[in-house]
């Protein structure tokens, strides 16, 4: 028998056909909540979902909804390398939502209450950012606190003092903070002409290609650094990773620095585009951090695959916003998106399905090969 | 006369990819006899009682239950036929009874309740009958490793199995144990049970077994009486060549002091005393020092604690006159190398590839890593080449092998070309030939006396009578955290060693 691989058997195809699978499967218990809802409009609802800027006939129209998908896809892919970063040192980035939530209220305040050009408002969400994720780090490190419970409780204590801050730039009437645009444009990310791709969608900015680019540097940074090797190895064997004499503490800690850094620059992406404001009364930690998650596992823990699966369930984050409501309640698009990102928890399991029914299929094809003289390989 | 063998394993062959794993292997176990499976790490015992569990489906031969052919596609099929197995780790739930673990899976119950008292019969009728000691309410993370065992036993006998295998038993026991395990062996032969006896430790097999059959490198080589064979004839045919059993080494040269340790103690995990209470000794250049004790004395501890992946209590340990009694583990590992006792816990990134795994202790070195933080993927890859070309480490696709894969005999090497390449005055080997068969074992001596005769200081910690006797130059025996007696292979016996590890014997030791 050659010692060459299948097509299948490559982990990046793998990867790739678990990710189909699972999106397939959502869509389709999707379609089947939309029938049992109501019978007639589920197939155009299912359709309308998974066309999400194609609903718009015009090209131009179209293109500048696009547009709008990736100005959120952006924060999403920084929130998903923010938690494939941090699980490959073996450690549950959960506070990533709360990181995300600190980058955005130290950009917001940067803008509009310091008045400081984009540039020093993504140092601003950065370094808080970064501390979010240190303080985790320290008490993972240093008093064996579990990442997970910091992380959600770091969360809401973000959210709650964020809506503090930026209660005092929001506007006289409504929870919302100010306009960027109106108050400090320079805060603005810059749009390097990407907008006019778009339609002159002003919303897509440096951002898009930025997030990406920083996708293919995390990349690189895991698999061809000492800095990498160090992560994925505490990830795999903390104990020989001890052994090894590699800082287990300080690698801790700064992958949780980092993970933080990324989740917030992730907001400072979103809020420093003009996209969206945010609101001073909310009492719920944005879904963006959490959805980060799907998006990683979805991704096949891979931060080229993330940028992919970040797109992806954007996408029909923002296809459900098109659901006919006169048929559906407005939340059914939520619930749709929700089942379909629940569905990527389980590419793991597809990807382990797989390769078992690949073994066994080996078992039966290697006899018959030898029969037919190994043609076949 | 096919009803004579109660399993027959026939021409079976299987194949991976780039190995042949077992190449037209026979194997046929009479009835009620103790039937020996010999052959190096990586020989194909594993995959052939994989092949007997369903585990793997053969691509070639036929397995026959009381001379009739069976088809066995998973371990429930297996343990249909009678056919059961003691692994050498073993698969029993830690915070259970012993009695709980024993009908896991196969409970009585009435209404969804568990009914144990007739299953309690059961066990205490099958352990009397066998001569297998348990306590079956006791929990299995508070019993020893003997029991543990027994306990493995019995579920085998619970499930009322004809055919048991035990997977190298005695690898993890201690001498005593060792020979109440032959008692039991030989009781559940005399009982109508058949066993397979995976093993290399030949003195064992010549005690125990009635026919032993080889393999080598996926090949039968053959089956032979006990009683007409002896340890040189069966380790020829194990290894393919003449071994040498007991390692030949010039008188040591001590030297200067590399390692000297003062009053050294060391926390224990496990209870609230000291694993190491305030031990003294030095090693000096050019000699092998054995650690000698029975498992669980506090030599893992003294380990954790000169190699900084425990803090000291008390104590100061100084490498070749720089004092590393709170040095982290970095600094220390410019001095000495460590092979450690469990390599899949310590030595080895079992999920990364060969080549990593063979600079996980030098991946930062100017050599391996550019001025930016970049690894020399090139630079790493002609290392590990090298290094497995050199030490023979034997692995599918070489140095891009993912370390889980290898055997165990194989990882272990791999750990020692790292430790022993890697500069170091001193050598702190754990254990380096737990669960490698003889042709390994003599290989890793002779890598430790030359290291000796290269003028390292060498510390062998050790469970083996033998391997003590044989190696070192120097012994040192631990019997309760402390060191209770020094002595000289040359001038001791034996039974004298085995007197000072069961604490009946000790003196004062002057460092």
């Amino acid at each position: 028998m050659s010692g060459k691989k299948r097509f299948l058997e490559y982990g990046a195809v793998q990867a790739i056909l678990a990710a189909v699978l699972c999106i397939i499967a959502g869509l389709f218990i999707g379609f089947i909540v939309l029938l049992l809802i109501n019978p007639a409009g589920a197939w155009n609802g299912i359709v309308t979902i998974v066309k999400n800027f194609l609903n718009y006939p015009s090209k131009p129209a179209a293109l500048k909804y696009l547009g709008n998908t990736l100005v959120k896809t952006a924060p999403l892919l920084m929130c998903a390398l923010s938690i494939n970063f941090c699980y490959k040192t073996g450690l549950f980035n959960i506070g990533a939502a709360g990181q995300y939530v600190v980058g955005a209220g130290a950009c917001l305040y940067a803008a509009l209450g310091l008045k400081m050009p984009w540039y020093v408002c993504i140092l601003f969400a950065m370094v808080a950012g970064a501390l979010w994720g240190c303080l985790v780090g320290l008490l993972k490190a240093y008093a064996n606190v579990n990442e997970v419970i910091a992380g959600i409780m770091l969360n809401w204590i973000g959210l709650y003092l964020v809506n503090m801050l930026l209660s005092r730039v929001k506007e006289q009437a409504s929870p919302y903070t100010e306009q960027i645009s109106a108050v400090n444009s320079a805060a603005l990310l810059p749009t390097m002409g990407l907008d006019t791709l778009f339609t002159k969608n002003k919303y897509v900015t440096l951002a898009v290609p930025l997030a990406i680019l920083i996708a293919i540097v995390i990349w690189v940074v895991l698999n061809k650094t000492l800095f990498g090797y160090e992560v994925r190895a505490t990830g795999f064997n903390k104990e020989a990773a001890r052994y090894a004499g590699m800082n287990e503490k300080r690698n801790v800690v700064l992958t949780l620095v980092i993970g933080g850094m990324l989740a917030a620059l992730g907001a400072a992406f979103l809020y420093l585009s003009g996209y969206e404001q945010w609101s001073c009364t909310q009492s719920s930690v944005p879904a963006m951090g959490f959805n980060g998650i799907a998006a990683t596992f979805l991704g096949g823990l891979n931060p080229i695959g993330t940028i992919f699966s970040s797109y992806f369930i954007q996408h029909i984050t923002s296809g459900g916003s098109y659901l006919d409501k006169s048929i559906y309640p407005s939340q059914i698009s939520d619930l749709i998106t929700a089942i379909i990102i629940y569905l990527c928890g389980f590419v793991l399991f597809f990807k382990l399905s797989l390769n078992k029914y690949l073994a066994a299929k080996k078992e039966s094809a290697s006899g018959r090969n030898r029969e037919e003289g190994g043609k076949a390989s | 006369m096919a009803e004579e063998y109660a399993i027959e394993m026939l021409n079976i062959t299987k194949r991976f990819p780039g190995i042949i794993a077992n190449d037209n292997v026979t194997i046929q176990l009479k009835k009620g006899e103790i039937h020996a499976l010999l052959g190096e790490n990586g020989a194909g015992k594993s995959t052939l009682m994989s092949v007997l569990f369903g585990l793997y489906q053969a691509e070639e031969g036929v397995i026959k239950k009381d001379g009739k052919e069976v088809k066995i596609n998973n371990p429930n099929d297996a343990n249909d036929l009678g056919i059961g197995m003691v692994h050498q780790h073993f698969k029993l739930v830690q915070c259970f009874t012993v009695l709980d673990n024993i009908i896991l899976g196969v409970e009585t119950t009435r209404g969804g309740l568990l009914k144990k008292d007739e299953a309690r019969r059961k066990v205490l009728a099958l352990s009397e009958k066998y001569g297998l000691q348990v306590d079956p309410d006791a929990k299995i993370e508070d019993i020893t490793v003997g029991m543990q065992q027994r306990t493995e036993i019995l579920k085998m006998l619970y499930r009322d199995n004809e055919i048991l295998i035990f997977d190298e038993p005695t690898a993890v026991l201690t001498p005593a144990e060792i020979d109440e395990l032959m008692q039991i062996m030989k009781n559940l032969a005399a009982e109508g049970k058949s066993i397979l006896f995976i093993s290399h430790k030949l003195n064992e097999i010549m005690e125990v077994a009635d026919r032993c059959s080889v393999l080598r490198r996926g090949k039968y080589i053959g089956t032979v009486n006990i009683a007409d064979t002896n340890e040189q004839e069966l380790s020829r045919m194990m290894v393919g060549r003449d071994v040498q059993l007991v390692a030949t080494k010039e008188d040591a040269k001590p030297g200067q002091v590399i390692l000297d340790v003062q009053g050294m103690t060391v926390a224990s995990k496990r209870h609230k005393n000291n694993a190491v209470k305030n031990v003294s000794f030095k090693v000096r250049a050019g000699e092998i020092v054995c650690i000698a004790g029975i498992d669980g004395n506090g030599q893992t501890e003294l380990v954790y604690g000169l190699t900084g992946l425990e803090p000291l209590a008390a104590g100061r340990v100084t490498v070749s006159g720089e004092d590393i009694s709170k040095a982290p583990i970095r600094r220390r590992m410019k001095k000495m190398s460590h092979i450690p006792e469990d390599r899949h816990k310590h030595g080895l990134v079992l999920d990364y590839p060969l080549d990593y795994n063979i600079v996980l202790q030098r991946y930062f070195e100017k050599q391996f890593v550019n001025g930016a933080g970049f690894l020399k993927a090139k630079e790493i890859r002609k290392y590990a080449e090298k290094l497995i070309d050199q030490y023979d480490v034997r692995s599918g696709q070489g140095a891009i092998t993912i370390a889980r894969s290898m055997s165990g005999g194989n990882q272990q090497k791999a750990i020692i070309a790292r430790e022993i390449d890697k500069p170091h005055e001193l050598l702190i080997a754990v254990q380096p030939t737990r669960g490698l068969d003889v042709g390994a074992i003599e290989y890793i001596h002779r890598q430790l006396i030359a290291e000796r005769d290269a003028g390292k200081a060498v510390l062998l910690v050790s469970l083996e009578l033998e391997e003590v006797m044989n190696v070192s130059d120097r012994i040192l025996v631990m019997y309760e955290g402390e060191i209770v007696g020094e002595l000289d292979p040359k001038t001791t016996s034996t039974e004298e060693l085995g007197l000072y590890m069961a604490g009946a014997k000790r003196e004062e030791v002057s460092a």
